[in-house]
């Protein structure tokens, strides 16, 4: 039995792909047991395992963790990518937060019907460029620091080039009017456990397609 | 300028109550300035108050933060009610993270048809007591203690609390098969700054009605088109 972090999800990106970015922005290796059978889940939950009956799950320091946040505030905790203090916690939260709310739009897309994905692209769209990418841009702006928080590298680092290149998967251009968005994902692409992590070969799981959603309907219908 | 902190929201429950909860459950006393009109809302906005445009947003220790997630864990940090290390902190943010998803299914309920109510009350007690209930009673009944996390009150036990009261509301006798948790909201009802909280004229927030809806609407321009999960 390794020392690594074990996680137990699909093998895709959905909830536990922030996960694998954060574990792997902290140099952290891990292993991973993915759920293609219904049966595998069942399992799982009659083992005890899933506080909640629910995935993402991480086997990590003896705890069996589930709730998305919970695991990535440990990690982030632990690996010290959590600010220096209460209040730059705060702000890293806050930021978090504000990018899963943009992340959700995607992680949701593959799952609606196919005459709603014009709209919720444009929905997409919308929120990345005037309500969230304009905040952390002018945040960047002002302090003129390298880092999102304290000029130090962090969880919100981490989940703002997460969040960009999804987006841009989506709209190519979308960091168009965003200068300091741009220099952002460039310097934070080329830090070496992140440039490790957008290799090929890496843990990081590729775009859902249609064999991703098929499975996860298949392993969590009602 | 007081130094309580100051909490921006409507005139209800909403996603501000699990906050005004827990500043209670610390002992914390608060301001409040509710939106009631859209010319409000747009002026906030305009002052740069809200980070994604949105509330909640509080004012506290010289931050206006918003993200609802992110205020309470800053409070429970700062009220020592986020356990000793650790690992203590990652059990509350499990308990509180299912709790907050349970209460997710009553956040929609005002806003649904009538309808689409009767079908959303039968989600969320079903969720609540094959699901929620059972993980929390377990929890309790492993280790014997009084509450959730570290034999110390804490976030965790304030929210368990909060969304036992509110399933209760959609059905009184939902924890008959609860008697770890029955004895729980016992003894935390009986806590000073609780029981106070529990009191009328305290801030505790009502069952939403159709007027807060109406309010929530006209102010956000949003949430007309609502379902049941």
């Amino acid at each position: 039995m390794s020392g690594k972090p074990r996680l137990t999800y699909c093998n895709g990106r959905g909830r536990m792909e922030p996960v694998r970015w954060l574990l792997a922005a902290a140099g952290v290796e891990f292993e991973e047991n993915f759920l293609e059978t219904r049966e595998q889940y069942e399992k799982l939950i009659k083992d005890g395992v899933l506080m909640f009956q629910q995935v993402p799950l991480v086997e990590i320091d003896g705890m069996k963790m589930v709730q998305t946040r919970a695991i990535l505030s440990y990690i982030a905790g632990k690996y010290n990518l959590y600010g220096k203090d209460l209040k730059e916690r705060a702000l890293i939260d806050m930021y978090v937060e504000g990018i899963t709310d943009l992340m959700q739009m995607i992680l949701m897309f593959p799952f609606s019907p196919p005459e709603a994905k014009e709209k919720n692209l444009d929905s997409i769209k919308e929120r990345a460029t005037n309500r969230y990418f304009p905040v952390f841009e002018k945040v960047l702006k002002q302090h003129g620091q390298d880092f999102l928080v304290g000029n130090k590298f962090s969880w919100a680092d981490v989940q703002l080039i997460e969040a960009i290149l999804a987006v841009e998967e989506k709209i190519p251009a979308v960091l168009s009017g965003f200068p300091q968005l741009q220099a952002f994902k460039i310097r934070t692409s080329n830090m070496p456990t992140i440039k490790k992590f957008l290799q090929p070969g890496s843990p990081r799981k590729p775009p859902p397609d249609e064999r991703y959603v098929e499975t996860v309907l298949k392993i969590f219908k009602k | 300028m007081a130094g309580k902190p100051k909490l921006y929201y409507f005139n209800g429950r909403g996603k501000m109550e699990s906050i005004r909860w827990l500043l209670a459950a610390a002992g914390v006393e608060f301001e409040e300035e509710f939106l009631e009109t859209r010319e409000q809302y747009e002026k906030l906005l305009q002052g740069g108050s809200l980070l994604f445009q949105q509330v909640p947003m509080v004012e506290i220790d010289g931050m206006k933060m918003v993200q609802t997630r992110a205020i309470l864990s800053y409070i429970a940090a700062k009220y020592n009610l986020y356990g000793k290390d650790l690992k203590e902190r990652a059990l509350i943010d499990m308990y509180v993270g299912g709790t907050d998803d349970l209460m997710g299914f009553i956040l929609v309920f005002p806003f649904l048809s009538a309808e689409d109510k009767e079908k959303q009350r039968a989600v969320i007690v079903q969720k609540a007591t094959s699901r929620y209930f059972p993980a929390y009673e377990k929890v309790l009944k492993d280790h014997g203690q009084d509450f959730l996390v570290g034999n110390n009150f804490s976030w965790a036990d304030v929210h368990l609390f909060e969304a036992i009261l509110m399933v209760e509301e959609k059905k009184s006798d939902v924890l008959s098969g609860f008697p770890q948790l029955q004895a729980f909201k016992a003894r935390i009802s009986s806590i000073p700054t609780i029981k106070k909280f529990l009191e009328p004229g305290s801030q505790r927030k009502p069952v939403s009605d159709d007027k807060y809806v109406e309010t929530v609407r006209r102010v956000l321009r949003m949430y007309y088109d609502i379902k049941a999960n």
